[in-house]
């Protein structure tokens, strides 16, 4: 039986390639994949992949007929002459202490790192122009790039890809951190895949919940890969990629399962028919350690082992082509069910949204005796808008106090009572049993300063320096125009008549 | 004692009063200029008058026409005249501030031994093979040959023939009035192949008013440097059609040579991509009695946003795109036809949208569907595509039809599909629309300029308005001298220098500096120094004045 497997499985191979030979030579291909990994913080992380592959050489051709490849990018590469493009936009920030190593990295914000042709010739201009050009491609603020935040690098950035000569010259690489990913910037991305957003992997690529996550990261890379084995020729290759973790412990109450619709409110319907390959990896590793905690369904057909960044890893592999997989129940909603419940306990957050609703985060947790709990929330100061700040903001800004109700046991155990005959103070909150007493507990309000603009310092800087420049000029200006004469004391004045008078009262001669 | 301290008080109410008017003085003379000078704009003088000269600028489109006369085609008498040169002008009645004459220039002469040698060849086309070698005509100007009224060159019926070079054949005439006969048709003959009104008013089409007609006009591209042409195939439906077009050898067999034909007009390329998913904005309509679906034409306007957001737009270069687009629709629409007003089917399935590009719609032959599983494989039948495609680029480019003279021979266009005399005719339209364009930028950039006084005008800014208009300037004089080349060559710089010049970035700098801050920021300086200087000038001009009065009254 073993041997019979064994013989299938080596025909197999035989045809595989065969089956290749027959047809003809396409000159671009697409592969597409989605790697969904359980993160150790309970979190999930979804990372896809397309890679466009196109058997062309770029340069040397006056080469303008695209299928795959999409157009504007190709124009880019003949355009400014690039050997490769590195172009990231990331939101939020990778957790490793909390999620692990990333597959694929990224800086918060906006990334890009070209490597040019040896053939330009000013390179500092082509990189401003391709700047700009990208910046309406991706409706991003690359255009902010210039020589104030663009380095060359000499030690790091080698070419990711085929190069002949790695003379950092031709190298620029710039980062804007400030750089805000939202939907403007997916939608371009999106439109870059052949098969748009509509059919295999990209349908789960819903603009609102890839938002709705706490990292978020997509990327274009463009290198020229070996053609072949030997590597006589080049071809140019696309990889699309695109990261996120859904805080699916925290949103989900508490349970660390998971589901396609779940996270992305779709689920696969039919795979690309342009792509050559079609894949979904589940990350299962945990399941062999410690015995069968999780499960997911379907159950897969295959499963594939590496060692992924130093670490054994099993996944599960779904393979979109084959008909089995989606034709069964005409969508696929891969779903991760972890058997045993981690802990008893219950969270709920609700995000707040500006200037609409606050945010609501409820635990319920047991505590241990003799035990000392925190909870601790990380914020980030804001400005908001002029005419938002109170009349005294320098006083700083409330935030409500937090509330803790629990459920203390009692020492005494007390009878049962009847709720009408018993005194009022006692039974405004109704306990469940006698066993316990319930108690509401609430912190001090917090006081948070916020930064405060200084609203009216050009114009009291104005006001000053006039004011100064009107005092010196107004009394030179009376020094200068003003007539001063010595008045002679005719009479004298009143204190003269007084002083007369008192001495007329006490007999002394008057002044 | 008393009067020494009057004298010395009247010393210093002197002194002081000199104080306080060289005090005023010096705050008009240095202080003012001083303030003017430091915070004006810098604005470079430009040529305004120039700038206003150009809107009553005369045009004047000289065509020159050379008629050469073979030896029997008009009385000896009449030959003996030779050579001698007609003008004929005439003023193009357009609703436009610019007048437009056009004048044809015809220079009469007798024909020389070769070109009577190979006018009484056989036929008109190896005689006009044969003119053709010795000379290149320049842009622009045309000869017209005037053969025997019975020559056999010409078939029977025929009086005269425009051929695709900037030639044309002519039948002579024995008459006593023959060069005034001949003249009119040479004018019929010429009109048709260089300038028409049509010509001109689809030109000017943005810059006239609005007519019901003038949608249709507005048809053409409007002048630019340079263009790009993206053929894009779109398939919905990737599922049921594997579909494959041969777009590179297309694109090298028809298209090339008709843009090699016109580079003359502006810098083309040329690429071509491939959209899956790419759906029409609209529904078609089911007809059960074809069982076919449709699209209505009046919801053809609809149709084309959708697709264009997925087109993308060109990312090398700035020129404007003409998009042709191959649909093929899905299957669950398929056949898909095009209806006109009249709800009849359109024969090729296509139409075209102005200033943007064209849409053709190409059903899959429904015999494929039987043979295999789906995908069906789709191999493009190139030359039924690149027909309608071709059409669609010459009407966008406003290669019009002419309007051809009676009993006129026409010979087809040549392989590339675009006669000489049709480029001219595009040049001398694209010349004028030109100048039109230029000189409009021109003048709303004076304009805004005399409006709004917080603009800054730089140097290099006022170089390019001065250049625009030199350029406007050799350009008219250029066409007035028929030639056609240069002019357009300087009307294109006319266009980019005025245009660079309007949208110069630094014109907007200091645009926004709204009149309250100013005085929020100029108030508290000004004022204490304003009201004492002002106060002793109102002081010392009473004094003047009672002092005045006093000796009338003693008087």
């Amino acid at each position: 039986m073993a041997a019979a497997v064994r013989l299938a499985l080596i025909v197999l191979l035989l045809l595989g390639p065969g089956g290749w030979g027959h047809a003809e030579p396409s000159r671009d291909s697409l592969r597409e994949e989605l790697v969904i990994t359980p993160l150790p913080s309970g979190d999930v992380a979804a990372t896809f992949q397309f890679r466009t592959r196109w058997d062309s050489e770029l340069h040397r051709e006056e080469v303008s007929h695209y299928r795959l490849f999409p157009k504007a990018l190709g124009q880019l590469i003949s355009k400014y002459s690039l050997q490769e493009l590195h172009l990231s936009f990331t939101q939020g920030f990778w957790r490793t202490r909390y999620w692990g190593p990333p597959f694929l990295q990224a800086p918060s914000g906006a990334e890009l790192w070209v490597w040019f042709q040896d053939t330009v010739t000013d390179v500092d201009k082509s990189w401003k122009e391709l700047s700009n050009v990208l910046s309406g491609i991706f409706c991003a603020s690359l255009n902010f790039i210039d020589s104030t935040n663009t380095v060359i690098p000499t030690a790091s950035f080698k070419p990711l890809g085929l190069a002949n000569g790695t003379d950092h010259y031709f190298l620029r690489y710039a980062v804007l951190p400030r750089e805000v990913v939202c939907t403007e910037n997916l939608t371009p991305w999106k439109k870059l895949l052949p098969c748009s957003s509509k059919a295999g992997l990209s349908v789960l690529l819903k603009a609102d919940r890839l938002f709705h996550t706490s990292y978020h990261s997509q990327a274009v890379h463009i290198r020229p890969v070996c053609r072949n084995a030997r590597c006589t020729s080049i071809s140019w290759e696309l990889r699309q990629t695109l990261s996120v973790v859904f805080d699916a412990f925290v949103t989900g109450q508490g349970k660390k399962d998971w589901s396609l619709f779940r996270m992305f409110s779709r689920t696969l319907t039919e795979p690309c028919p342009l792509a050559a390959e079609s894949r979904v990896y589940v990350d299962i590793t945990s399941s062999k350690q410690d015995n069968e905690t999780l499960e997911v369904n379907p159950p897969p057909l295959t499963t594939y082992q590496d060692v992924i960044l130093g670490t054994q890893k099993t996944y599960a592999v779904y393979d979109l082509l084959d008909t089995a997989v989606i034709n069964n129940s005409r969508n696929l909603n891969l779903q991760l069910k972890w058997k045993r419940p981690p802990e008893n306990g219950y969270i709920h957050y609700q995000p707040a949204q500006d200037r609409l609703q606050p945010h609501l985060l409820e635990m319920l947790i047991q505590l241990p005796a003799n035990s000392v709990t925190k909870v601790s929330i990380q914020f980030e100061r804001a400005l908001l808008k002029w005419t938002e700040y109170t009349p005294d903001p320098n006083h700083g800004f409330y935030v409500s106090p937090s509330v803790l109700s629990a459920l203390v046991p009692s020492i005494v155990a007390s009878k049962p009572v009847d709720w009408e005959e018993s005194p009022l103070f006692n039974t405004l909150f109704p306990g469940s049993d006698s066993s316990s007493y319930f108690v509401r507990l609430y912190t001090e309000p917090l006081l948070v300063n916020l930064p405060t603009p200084d609203f009216s310092m050009p114009y009291n800087v104005i006001c000053l320096t006039c004011t100064v420049v009107a005092v010196c000029y107004g009394s030179f200006y009376n020094l200068l125009t003003r007539t001063f004469h010595i008045e002679e004391p005719s009479k004298g004045g009143l204190a003269k008549r007084l002083a007369n008078l008192i001495r007329r009262a006490r007999g002394i001669p008057p002044l | 004692m008393a009067a020494a301290g009057a004298a010395a008080t009247d010393l210093e109410v002197v002194r002081g009063k000199r104080a306080a008017l060289f005090f005023a003085a010096v705050a008009i003379v240095l202080g003012l200029p001083l303030w003017w000078k430091t915070t004006e704009t810098y604005r470079a003088p430009l040529p305004y008058s120039q700038i206003s000269g150009l809107n009553a600028l005369q045009l004047r489109l000289m065509v020159p026409v050379t008629v050469v006369f073979t030896r029997d085609s008009v009385p000896l008498d009449d030959q003996e005249k030779l050579p001698f040169t007609v003008v004929h002008e005439r003023e193009i009645p357009l609703k436009y501030k610019m007048k437009i004459k056009c004048r044809f220039q015809k220079a009469y002469r007798r024909a020389l031994d070769h070109e009577e040698e190979a006018l009484s060849l056989g036929s008109v086309q190896e005689a006009e093979t044969m003119l053709a070698e010795p000379q290149e005509q320049s842009e622009g100007s045309l000869t017209v040959y005037v053969i025997s009224e019975h020559s056999p060159l010409l078939p029977q019926d025929m009086m005269s023939y425009i051929g695709p070079k900037r030639t044309a054949v002519m039948r002579g005439i024995m008459h006593r009035e023959a060069f005034n006969i001949i003249g009119r048709r040479i004018i019929q003959v010429a009109q048709a192949m260089s300038l028409t009104e049509d010509v001109l008013a689809a030109a000017l089409a943005d810059h006239l008013p609005e007519d019901k007609w003038s949608s249709d006009k507005r048809r053409p591209l409007k002048s630019s440097l340079g263009y790009e042409i993206t053929f894009s195939l779109l398939n919905p439906d990737p599922k049921s059609h594997d579909v494959h077009w041969d777009i590179e050898g297309a694109v090298q067999r028809y298209v090339q040579p008709f843009l090699n034909a016109l580079s003359a007009a502006g810098n083309f390329s040329v690429d071509s991509q491939i959209l899956y998913y790419a759906m029409l904005g609209v529904n078609p309509r089911f007809d059960p009695a074809s069982s076919s679906y449709y699209l209505a034409s009046h919801s053809l306007p609809h149709v084309i946003n959708p697709v264009e957001s997925r087109l993308g737009s060109s990312a090398a270069s700035l020129y404007p795109v003409l998009n042709f687009l191959l649909y093929v629709p899905e299957l669950a629409h398929s056949p898909l036809y095009i209806q006109d007003k009249d709800g009849a089917p359109v024969a090729t399935n296509a139409f075209h949208s102005p200033r943007w590009g064209g849409i053709m719609v190409y059903n899959v032959d429904p015999k494929a569907y039987n043979a295999s599983k789906l995908p069906v494989r789709v191999e493009v039948d190139m030359v039924r595509v690149m027909e309608v495609f071709l059409a669609q680029l010459r009407l966008l480019f406003g290669i019009a039809q002419p309007q051809l003279p009676p009993k006129c021979l026409f010979s087809g266009p040549k392989s590339e599909g675009l006669m000489t005399w049709e480029l001219d005719r595009l040049l001398w339209a694209r010349s004028v629309e030109n100048l039109a364009t230029a000189t409009t930028t021109l003048t709303s950039l004076a304009q805004l300029l005399g409006k709004i006084s917080n603009i800054v005008i730089k140097d290099d800014v006022a170089s390019e308005v001065y250049r625009a208009v030199a350029a406007v300037q050799k350009a008219a004089e250029e066409l007035a001298s028929g030639h056609l080349a240069s002019a357009f060559v300087a009307s294109q710089e006319a266009v980019t220098s005025s245009e660079r010049a309007f949208f110069d970035p630094s014109l907007l700098h200091l645009l926004y500096f709204p009149d309250d801050q100013k005085f929020a920021i100029y108030i508290p300086l000004f004022l204490p120094m304003a009201v004492p200087i002002l106060l002793s000038l109102v002081k010392i001009f009473l004094e003047t004045r009672k002092s005045w009065k006093k000796p009338e009254k003693i008087d």
